[in-house]
C-alpha cells in the first residue's frame, strides 16, 4: 500500500484505511490509473470553480458601496451593460469547461476500454450473497468453478463475463476497475489488468437485498508462476480425507444435506445452488467475505448460518457435536 | 365582453365597485368563505387552507423522514452493528427515500404554489379547486398509508427506486413491493392533479396586464416544474402499474425468462427520476430569484435568461436519465451521448448562478434570514452541482455510482439546493401565510446550524464513497477502515438535526407569538404582498392590474385594480394566455364535500387492490357514484357561467 497525500487528507476523518484494498483512490492497474487520473482533474477543475464562485459572491455582498436611502437601487443602463459582458463571459467559460471535461471523459472512456487480444477469461455469476467464479479454459477439463476469489496473473489482462442469477448485482473492485452490473437476461463484460500482486477487495455495488452488505469478493493478484500453482491445485479433485474424523465428515458432508447444493468434486455431492466446496479451505474468506477461512469459523457456519449472515439460502443442518466436528475437521481439509 | 356582461348585467347582479370598501369586503368574505368547523375543514377548496394543509403534511413527513435518517445513522455510527438489522434497515433507508422524495420534497414545492401562484399572479383561487382539495386528500392517504405499512413490519424494503427483479413476484416477498407502488400512484395523481391546476391558473388566471414577461419568477419556476410532472410522472405510473401487475396478475413486463426486461425497469423508473429531480429543484429555484431580488433590494439581473435557462433545464432534463445507468453496460454511443447531455445541464444552472451573482452585486444586499439561506444554498449547491459534473462522466461514475459519493452528491443538490431554498422561502412567506414574523434570532442560529451540520455530515460521504463503501449496506466489517469517518459523520447528523429543530420551534412559536407582520414586511415587489396578512378568503377585493415586472416597487403609491366583478358568487376574472388581457369573468366552484368523497372511494380501490385484481372491478362502482356526485349540475351561481 502505497502511501498518498490522499491518506494524508482522509487520516483526520479517522478513516487512514481507506487507502486501501477497497479504494478508488489506491489504483493498482491501468484502468484504475486512469479512472484516478480522471477524478483528480474533475475534482481539481471543480474546487477551482467552486473557490471562483464564492469569492465572487463574496466580493457581491461585501463590496464597498454607496449609501443610499432608496428603498430600491434604481438599474443604471451602463452598469447593466457591463454585468451583462462579464456574466455572458462566465457563461462562455463554462461551455468552454465543460466541453473540455466531456472530451476528457470521453478520451477515458477509450483508454479503460480498449479490448486486449488474449485475455483471461472468467465468468462470474452473482447469487444472493456471493459470487460464482468460473475460468472459461478452451479445453473442458480446465475450467474451474470456485466461489468468491479470483486468483489472476499479474499483467495478463482478465476479460470477465458477468451474470447474475437472481437478481441485480454489481461487480466493483475499485482499485482494479470501475463497476459492471450483473444483470438477469443479460452478459456484461469488464477487463482490466492488475499491475502489482496483492490483495483486492471488492463487493457487490448494486442492492440485492437483505445481505447486500455481505457480498463481498477477493480479487488475488500474484505472479504468473503462482498462479500456474494455483490453478493446478484447485484442478485436482477434492483432497482425500486423512483421519477418522474426516473420513466421518466426508460422510456427513455426502450423506446429510449439503450434497443438495454443494459440490465437492471427488465425492457424491454435487449440487449446484451454493457454492463450489471442493477447495474450499484454500480460499482465504468463507460466505462472500463475511469470516475468515479457519476450522472455527466452518464450524460456527455449519451450525447456525442464520445468526451470522441472517435470510442467506443456507439451511442450518441439524448436527450432533461431535458431527460439527467431523464436518469442519473435513471442510477445513479441502485445501 | 366583461365590461359588456356588465353593463348589460341584470338586477341581481351586485358588482365590486358599487359597494363601499367595507361592505364589499364583508360580502366577498362571506361568498368566499369557508364554513367554521368540522365540516368547512372538510369541504373548503380555498387554496391557501389546501396549501396550508398540504405544507404542515410536507413538514410531518420531512420530520418522520428525519428520524429515519438519525436511526441510519445510529446503526452505521460504529462497524458491524447490530442495532437495527438487515431487514429492518432495509425498511429504513426505503421509507426514508420514498418518503423525502414522495411524501416530502414533491409536495412542499407544490404547496408552496398551491398557496403563493394565485395571490403572485393576482387571483382568488386556483384553477380546479376541488381538484385541489381531492390531491390533496389523496396525498394524505397515500402518505398514511405508506407509513401504517412501516408501522406494522409491512414497509417497503427494496430502495425508493424498486429495481426489478428485486421487487418483483420471485424476490418481493408479501405486500411490502406493491405497498410501495400504490404509494406512487397515490403521490402521482396528487401531484399530476396540482400540476394541470398550475399549468391552467398561470395561463389563464393572471392579473390583466401581467404578461409572460412580467410573470414573476417564482411562478414562471412552478409552471415549468408542472409541465415537467405531466411529462415525467406518467412514465412511473406504466412502471408502477406493470410492477403490481406483474405481481398480482402474472404479467411478464419485467421477467427475462418470459421475453421481459429488466433494464426496462430503470429505464421507465429514471425517465420519471432524473426529471423527478428537477421537479424538486425548479421551484427552489423559483425562491431564490425571489428572496434574491427582494434582499438585493433591486430588479433581478437577466429576467429572459433566466426564465429561458428554466425552460432549458426543464427540457434538457429529459435527456439524462440514462446517467443512473452508466453501470449497466450500454453501448458506448449512447453513454458519450447522455455524459454530453447530463453535463450541458451545467450551463443553464450556470446562468442561474452568475444572475444571481450578479443581482446581489449590483444591489445592494440586506442580509436578513431568507438571504442567508440563499447563501448557504449558493455553497452548497455549487459543490453539489460540481459533484453532479463528475457523476455525468461514464468512467468517472463507475467509480462512484450506488457509493456514499453519490449519496453525498445527491444530498448537496437535494438539501443544498433545494431545502435551504425551501427554509428561506419559508421565512420570508410565513408573514403572509400567518400574518407574524419568525425570529430573526432563532433563524440565524437555524441557518448556521444546518450549513455547518450539513457539511459536516455529508462532505466525509464523498471521501467514504471514494475510499470503497458502497450505499444500501446496513453495516461494514471493521477492518474496512469506514468506521471512523462514519462516527463523524453520524456525530455532525446531530448538528443538523439540531438545526432542523431550532427552525421547527421557531416556526411554532412564531405562528403564535410572532411579531404582527403588516401586508408587505419586506417591501417586495410581487403581488402576493398587494394584501393583508394572512389573505382574506378571497385574495384581493379588487383584482390587481399590472403594468410591470415589480409592481409593489414600480407602483408604489397606488396599485392599479380592475373592477366589474360580481361579489354573490365566486368571480374571477380569464385573461389571455400570453399578455393577459381580459377574457371573460369566469365562476370559481364553491366548497364541496365531494373531492372528498372522491378521493375516500379512490382511495379504498386503490388499497383494496394491493391485495385483489376485483378490487378494479368493484372499487370502481363507488368511484363513479362519488364523481357522479361531483359533476352533477345542481343549479348552483357557478353552474350558470
Amino acid at each position: 500500500m502505497r502511501l498518498r497525500w490522499t491518506s494524508a487528507v482522509l487520516s483526520p476523518l479517522g478513516c487512514a484505511g481507506c487507502v486501501g484494498w477497497q479504494s478508488a483512490m489506491d489504483p493498482q492497474g491501468p484502468q484504475a490509473e486512469h479512472l484516478h487520473r480522471l477524478i483528480w482533474l474533475f475534482t481539481g477543475v471543480a474546487a477551482v470553480i467552486w473557490l471562483l464562485v464564492m469569492l465572487s459572491l463574496a466580493l457581491a455582498i461585501w463590496r464597498r458601496r454607496d449609501r443610499s436611502d432608496e428603498p430600491v437601487v434604481p438599474t443604471n443602463a451602463a452598469r447593466e451593460r457591463r454585468s451583462a459582458v462579464v456574466v455572458f463571459m462566465a457563461v462562455g467559460a463554462t461551455v468552454g469547461v465543460i466541453a473540455g471535461l466531456t472530451l476528457a471523459s470521453y478520451l477515458a472512456t477509450r483508454q479503460v476500454s480498449e479490448a486486449s487480444a488474449e485475455p483471461l477469461k472468467i465468468r462470474v455469476q452473482g447469487y444472493q450473497w456471493w459470487w460464482q467464479v468460473s475460468y472459461l479454459d478452451p479445453a473442458a477439463a480446465r475450467q474451474i468453478t470456485t466461489a468468491n476469489e479470483i486468483h489472476i496473473p499479474v499483467g495478463r489482462p482478465v476479460n470477465i463475463e458477468l451474470a447474475a442469477a437472481d437478481v441485480i448485482h454489481s461487480f466493483w473492485v475499485p482499485n482494479l476497475a470501475g463497476k459492471m452490473d450483473l444483470i438477469p437476461g443479460r452478459d456484461n463484460r469488464l477487463e482490466f489488468t492488475v499491475a502489482r500482486p496483492g490483495q483486492y477487495r471488492g463487493q457487490c455495488a448494486e442492492f440485492c437485498g437483505l445481505q447486500h452488505a455481505h457480498m463481498a469478493l477477493l480479487v488475488m493478484a500474484e505472479s504468473e508462476a503462482d498462479f500456474e500453482t494455483w490453478q493446478n491445485a484447485q484442478l485436482a479433485p477434492s483432497a482425500a480425507p486423512d483421519s477418522d474424523e474426516r473420513r466421518s465428515g466426508r460422510q456427513i458432508v455426502t450423506g446429510k444435506a449439503c450434497g443438495a447444493c454443494h459440490t465437492v468434486r471427488g465425492t457424491e455431492a454435487a449440487g449446484t445452488i451454493g457454492p463450489d466446496l471442493t477447495h474450499v479451505a484454500s480460499r482465504a474468506y468463507i460466505a462472500a467475505g463475511v469470516l475468515p477461512t479457519t476450522r472455527g469459523s466452518l464450524a460456527a457456519w455449519v451450525a447456525d448460518p442464520q445468526t451470522i449472515k441472517p435470510g442467506n439460502n443456507m439451511p442450518m443442518v441439524p448436527l450432533t457435536a461431535d458431527e460439527l466436528r467431523a464436518v469442519s475437521a473435513y471442510l477445513s481439509a479441502l485445501k | 365582453m366583461s365590461e359588456a356582461r356588465a353593463e348589460a348585467g341584470d338586477r341581481t347582479e351586485t358588482l365590486d365597485r358599487d359597494l363601499p370598501p367595507a361592505l364589499l369586503e364583508q360580502r366577498l368574505a362571506v361568498t368566499w368563505g369557508t364554513l367554521a368547523g368540522f365540516w368547512g375543514w372538510l369541504t373548503t377548496v380555498d387554496h391557501k387552507l389546501i396549501g396550508r394543509r398540504y405544507l404542515v403534511t410536507a413538514f410531518v413527513f420531512l420530520l418522520l423522514g428525519g428520524v429515519l435518517a438519525m436511526m441510519m445513522r445510529l446503526q452505521l455510527a460504529r462497524p458491524e452493528n447490530r442495532l437495527l438489522g438487515a431487514d429492518f434497515y432495509d425498511q429504513v433507508f426505503t421509507m426514508h427515500g420514498a418518503n423525502m422524495m414522495f411524501l416530502f420534497a414533491v409536495p412542499v414545492m407544490e404547496a408552496v404554489g398551491v398557496y403563493l401562484v394565485p395571490l403572485m399572479i393576482g387571483t382568488r383561487n386556483i384553477a380546479f379547486p376541488r381538484l385541489n382539495a381531492f390531491s390533496y386528500w389523496m396525498y394524505l392517504v397515500g402518505g398514511l398509508m405508506l407509513w401504517t405499512a412501516f408501522a406494522l413490519d409491512m414497509g417497503p424494503d427494496i430502495g425508493w427506486f424498486a429495481y426489478v427483479p428485486l421487487s418483483g413476484p420471485q424476490f418481493g416477498y408479501g405486500k411490502r413491493s406493491d405497498i410501495w407502488a400504490q404509494m406512487i400512484t397515490f403521490t402521482e395523481v396528487a401531484a399530476l392533479a396540482v400540476a394541470v391546476e398550475i399549468v391552467v391558473t398561470v395561463f389563464k388566471q393572471r392579473a390583466p396586464g401581467m404578461s409572460l414577461d412580467r410573470i414573476p419568477l417564482f411562478v414562471w419556476a412552478m409552471l415549468v416544474t408542472s409541465f415537467l410532472v405531466i411529462m415525467a410522472m406518467p412514465a412511473i405510473m406504466v412502471a408502477s402499474t406493470s410492477l403490481i401487475l406483474d405481481r398480482l396478475v402474472g404479467t411478464h413486463f419485467f421477467n427475462p425468462a418470459e421475453g421481459g426486461d429488466v433494464l426496462l425497469w430503470q429505464h421507465l423508473f429514471w425517465f420519471f427520476g432524473h426529471p423527478e429531480v428537477y421537479i424538486i429543484f425548479l421551484p427552489a429555484v423559483g425562491m431564490t430569484s425571489t428572496i434574491v431580488t427582494t434582499f438585493a433590494r433591486r430588479a433581478i439581473f437577466g429576467y429572459v435568461p433566466l426564465v429561458l435557462a428554466l425552460i432549458a433545464t426543464g427540457i434538457l432534463a429529459f435527456g439524462l436519465w440514462v446517467h443512473h445507468m452508466f453501470a449497466t453496460g450500454l453501448p458506448r454511443l449512447g453513454e458519450s451521448f447522455f455524459t454530453a447531455s447530463s453535463m450541458a445541464i451545467a450551463v443553464p444552472s450556470g446562468i442561474q448562478i452568475f444572475c444571481w451573482i450578479a443581482t446581489l452585486w449590483l444591489g445592494r444586499p440586506v442580509l436578513a434570514v431568507p438571504l442567508l439561506f440563499i447563501l448557504a444554498f449558493f455553497a452548497t449547491f455549487v459543490l453539489g452541482g460540481l459533484t453532479g459534473v463528475m457523476v455525468a462522466s461514464v468512467p468517472l461514475d463507475t467509480q462512484v455510482h450506488d457509493t456514499y459519493f453519490v449519496v453525498a452528491h445527491f444530498h448537496y443538490v437535494l438539501i443544498g439546493g433545494a431545502v435551504f431554498p425551501l427554509l428561506g422561502a419559508i421565512y420570508y412567506w410565513f408573514p403572509k401565510i400567518t400574518g407574524r414574523m419568525m425570529s430573526e434570532r432563532l433563524g440565524r442560529s437555524a441557518v448556521g446550524l444546518l450549513f455547518v451540520g450539513f457539511n459536516l455530515t455529508f462532505f466525509p460521504m464523498h471521501l467514504l464513497g471514494l475510499a470503497g463503501m458502497p450505499r444500501r449496506v446496513y453495516t461494514y466489517p471493521a477492518e474496512m477502515g469506514w468506521g471512523g469517518g462514519n462516527l463523524f459523520v453520524s456525530a455532525s447528523a446531530v448538528i443538523l438535526a439540531a438545526g432542523f429543530l431550532v427552525f421547527f420551534i421557531d416556526a411554532i412559536r412564531s405562528a403564535r407569538h410572532g411579531a404582527p407582520a403588516g401586508d408587505n414586511p419586506w417591501d417586495a415587489a410581487t403581488l402576493e404582498w398587494a394584501t393583508p396578512s394572512p389573505p382574506p378568503s378571497y385574495n384581493f377585493a379588487f383584482l390587481p392590474v399590472v403594468t410591470c415586472a415589480n409592481p409593489l416597487w414600480d407602483e408604489r403609491d397606488a396599485l392599479p385594480v380592475a373592477t366589474g366583478l360580481r361579489v354573490e358568487r365566486r368571480e374571477l376574472l380569464v385573461t389571455s394566455a400570453a399578455e393577459a388581457r381580459p377574457e371573460a369573468r369566469e365562476s370559481s366552484p364553491r366548497n364541496s364535500i365531494w373531492p372528498l368523497l372522491s378521493a375516500i372511494a379512490t382511495s379504498v380501490m386503490l388499497i383494496w387492490s394491493i391485495f385483489s385484481p376485483w378490487a378494479v372491478v368493484w372499487g370502481s362502482i363507488p368511484i363513479g357514484i362519488a364523481l357522479i356526485g361531483w359533476f352533477w349540475p345542481k343549479g348552483t351561481p357557478e353552474d350558470d357561467a
